[in-house]
């Protein structure tokens, strides 16, 4: 990996952890969003970066989480966050296996479509059945303890606890990503059919991806549970589901880092559309240049922002002369 | 469920499964042939249900026309908006691939969903069907069924004979059916195929447009209409079969019946009930039912 | 006192139809250990067809394969892959945006997947380094293994074709027209690597290569429509009426 990523990498979570010093509650608010946003890029960076499935179901799995942080609160008091928090995700990741053992059959464009059904039959069940409460949504009427320590109804531990669970979750995925089992998921991307012709069964590695990555998008709508206090069905919206797809193009798909920058990004550009400031009455129509800008970047930047500062430089500097033969083995995280 | 009761399920099953059709045939056909994923697809059924309602006054005033007049005013915009987006959009998702087309597609939904808000809000509309065919039908001795929903099961499975009669009688019906399973051997055989592209979108276009027509006196007009059509026609793909028309019918019937059936008999499961029948087709036949073509 | 070469892969009454089609029509053949059995035909003859029924990307119709005496007939591609049949295709299937080295590595990885170990760094496998070091040596590419296997000249990337195949070390090699598009020095290259290979394993060449046929192969079997039309030495198939008819005028 490069040194200019890692110093990119360490720089962005030293940020954020200094953060809350300087920040008011709004503004710590806005960002603990934005890292939940962030784990939940990370989790569909890795079915669609790294194994090349491009899911557009990914909401469901954030969806199931969030109501299972909710449903399996119990009624009289907090629920302890050592086991509701790995419930909670174990519920994603158990529909992650439903889903994906029926859609992976399917290959290319019926791939998009079928995980994008299902996404929608999970929104129905919550929808339409007294299971998930309806339309009006649930509320989390007491938010998980970890004993004494952490009280989550506040900003800062909030925060804190939020951007723990985005370092952990970080972390593990470079680690999953440049082990046997990441690079093996990095040729079936690639080229699936030679590493069956190897002698490996990719059906089980897609699986198991799926499965992980549902368990993250789990955690992410814990958090998102947790955070607002609050559930409805809106949470499981293939709009979701489109807009962490991209978010994780327009920050740059195969970085981890591009999942974050484009959470970020996308976080930005949202702000930047709603903003009465800017546009004054004509911000409640924001989807339309948020539509525009999708279509832009997708068009002009199809690498995404990751790669942004390298044409700067690039531009800035020119081009530096390449050692004959150099490679990277892997893209960074 | 007594007879009549049956029956009238029966057509209103039908009518869907129809409606349900000609909006899928148009997708399938435009990804069989040209390989795009075009989420926007729904959007054009808004299209022309907001058609329905905001040409009516006017081919009223200017022309003293009706609904049929109306319905031929909407056709020719239609054709002409899917040709203008074919030259303008879609011509440069072709060589892409499809997670870009379907974010730019998805781009495209939110474009013409403000734009449509801008231009004619985002309040729910009825449109009245024509006085002629405004009327009801007796059914045996207790029920009456509306002629206006005999109506469009009518005219869509008159465009679903004429799609039939075109695609395997005319040459052009040829090249596309050749497009859809060789589109490299097409365009060898030095076939325009640019041209046959842009037919091909505005039919598809025409063919939507023309379906959220038709469909808004029984539908109502509504903002949401596009992205809950564009769905339950991803289902009728992926059962039917990608690039499959006769798929797209039957699949479009299967549902039509899962579903009209399914809000009777088990209304809290009825929205459900469409992905389970999904699930259970794609454990038997991961490609669909049918091959393209 | 001579004993019977080792039989490593074979074909009984091989079938495959494709609703009226029959594509290929009761061939049998064996696969001996330090032998080159060549698979030759018109385009169209069934080669693709059968050489997908051996790896096991295709289900055979009707007849059996066996692999080290095993029934292998319904085995999956991996899992026959896994028990030493190796694999190389027409078209390239290498990774190009991996290094060439990486590209031998991952192969091997097939041997000792460990897909558990998500702390360690894959390239802490001992096992699959020494196999990807030796494979790119074999394939002759040691100087070339940090270059992106997608800059390699297509010789050389049908060199590290051939060499992921042999990652996994192998008993039995498909190849599927290895030579294909390539010119003549790299195609005396790789006749050599062929050779090399020849003694330590069973081998199927499918190639449309007449001069490069004739020198490696010990056994030829012609395929025509599907049918084997004749089976046997160099000479015997040169002599052969029946190929001759075949292949009037063509070569």
């Amino acid at each position: 990996m490069k040194r200019t990523d890692i110093l990119f990498i360490v720089l962005a979570f030293a940020a954020l952890a200094l953060y809350p010093l300087v920040a008011e509650p709004y503004g710590i608010d806005r960002v603990t969003k934005i890292m939940v946003f962030g784990i939940f890029a990370l989790s569909l960076e890795l079915l669609v970066g790294s194994t090349g499935l491009v899911c557009f179901g990914q909401a469901a799995f954030l969806g199931i989480g969030a109501y299972a942080a909710v449903l399996l609160s119990p009624q009289d008091g907090p629920a302890s966050l050592l086991w509701l928090l790995p419930a909670s995700m174990l519920a994603a990741g158990a529909y992650a296996l439903f889903m994906g053992a029926l859609s992976l059959r399917t290959r290319g464009v019926y791939f998009i479509m079928v995980t994008l059904a299902f996404s929608q039959m999970a929104f129905y069940v919550v929808h339409d059945t007294p299971l998930g409460g309806g339309t009006d949504g649930i509320y989390l009427t007491n938010k998980p303890m970890l004993g004494t320590l952490l009280d989550l109804d506040r900003s800062v531990p909030m925060y804190a606890f939020t951007f723990g669970c985005l370092l952990l979750v970080f972390v593990f995925l470079a680690l999953v990503l440049r082990s046997r089992f990441g690079r093996a998921l990095a040729g079936i991307r690639v080229n699936e059919q030679r590493m069956r012709a190897t002698g490996f069964p990719t059906y089980p590695y897609k699986l198991a991806a799926f499965m992980i990555s549902g368990a993250i998008a789990g955690l992410a709508g814990f958090l998102f549970a947790v955070k607002d206090g609050f559930v409805n069905p809106e949470l499981m919206s293939w709009h979701l589901s489109g807009e962490v797809l991209i978010m994780i193009i327009l920050g740059g798909l195969g970085h981890l880092r591009g999942a974050l920058l484009g959470a970020f990004a996308f976080a930005m550009l949202q702000e930047f559309f709603k903003s009465e400031a800017i546009f004054g009455d004509f911000a409640k129509h924001w989807h339309l240049g948020l539509g525009l800008s999708i279509i832009l970047s997708v068009a002009l930047l199809p690498r995404g922002l990751v790669d942004v500062p390298q044409q700067i430089l690039l531009r800035l500097l020119g081009p530096r002369p390449k050692p004959p033969g150099t490679a990277t083995q892997k893209s960074p995280p | 469920m007594d007879v009549a009761t049956f029956l009238i399920q029966c057509l209103n099953a039908l009518q869907y499964g129809l409606l349900l059709f000609l909006v899928a045939s148009g997708l399938t056909l435009i990804f069989g042939i040209m390989g795009v994923i075009n989420l926007a697809h729904g959007s054009f059924y808004m299209i022309g249900a907001y058609m329905a309602y905001a040409l009516a006054p006017i081919v009223t005033s200017t022309f003293g026309g009706g609904f049929f007049a109306t319905l031929l005013l909407g056709l020719v915009l239609a054709v002409l908006l899917g040709y203008l987006l074919e030259w303008a959009f879609f011509s440069f998702l072709y060589e892409r691939e499809h997670l870009q087309q379907v974010l730019m597609t998805y781009g495209l939904i939110l474009v013409f969903e403000e734009c449509r808000s801008l231009l004619l809000g985002d309040t729910v509309h009825g449109v009245a069907p024509p006085d002629m065919l405004a009327g009801t039908i007796a059914l045996g001795q207790m029920m009456t069924y509306p002629v206006y929903r005999l109506f469009i099961s009518g005219v869509c499975l008159l465009l679903a004979l004429g799609m039939y009669l075109v695609l395997t009688r005319t040459r052009i019906g040829m090249m596309i059916r050749a497009g859809s399973t060789n589109r490299e051997m097409v365009q060898s055989l030095g076939i325009d195929i640019k041209f046959l592209y842009r037919i091909v979108f505005a039919a598809g276009v025409a063919i939507a447009v023309f379906a959220g027509m038709i469909a808004a006196p029984v539908s109502s007009v509504y903002p949401g209409m596009g992205n809950s059509v564009l769905i339950i026609c991803f289902v009728v793909v992926v059962i039917g079969g990608i690039g499959s028309v006769r798929g797209a019918l039957l699949a479009a019937l299967l549902i039509g019946v899962v579903d009209t059936f399914g809000k009777v008999l088990l209304p809290q499961a009825s929205g459900v009930l469409v992905y389970v029948l999904m699930a259970l087709i794609l454990l038997w036949k991961p490609d669909g039912l049918f091959k393209a073509g | 006192m001579m004993t019977a070469p080792e039989v490593l892969l074979r074909a009984d009454g091989l079938s495959r139809r494709w609703g009226g089609l029959l594509a290929v029509d009761r061939v049998s053949l064996d696969l001996q250990r330090g032998t080159v059995h060549a698979v030759i035909g018109t385009n169209g003859a069934g080669k693709s067809t059968l050489i997908n029924m051996l790896s096991g990307e295709l289900t055979p119709t009707g007849g059996r394969v066996e692999l080290l005496g095993q029934d292998v007939t319904q085995w999956s591609q991996p899992r026959r892959a896994r028990a030493g049949l190796g694999r190389s295709y027409q078209r390239n299937t290498i990774y190009p945006s991996f290094t060439v080295f990486e590209n031998c590595r991952l192969a091997a990885q097939a041997r000792t997947p460990r897909p558990w170990a998500w702390w360690q760094d894959a390239r802490q496998c001992p096992i699959s380094m020494a196999a990807a070091y030796a494979s790119v040596e074999r394939a002759g590419l040691t100087d070339l293994r940090e270059l992106a296997a997608g800059l390699l000249s297509h010789g050389q990337k049908r060199q590290l074709e051939i060499a992921m195949c042999l990652a996994t070390e192998p008993d039995v090699l498909l190849l599927d027209e290895p030579l294909a598009g390539m010119g003549a020095e790299e195609t005396e290259r790789m006749l050599l690597l062929l050779a090399e290979l020849k003694t330590s394993h069973a081998t199927l060449l499918v190639e449309h290569d007449m001069d490069a046929v004739f020198r490696i192969a010990d056994c030829i079997t012609v395929m025509v429509n599907g049918t084997v039309i004749a089976s046997g030495t160099p000479d015997f198939v040169r002599n052969s009426p029946e190929v001759r008819v075949a292949y009037l005028g063509e070569h």
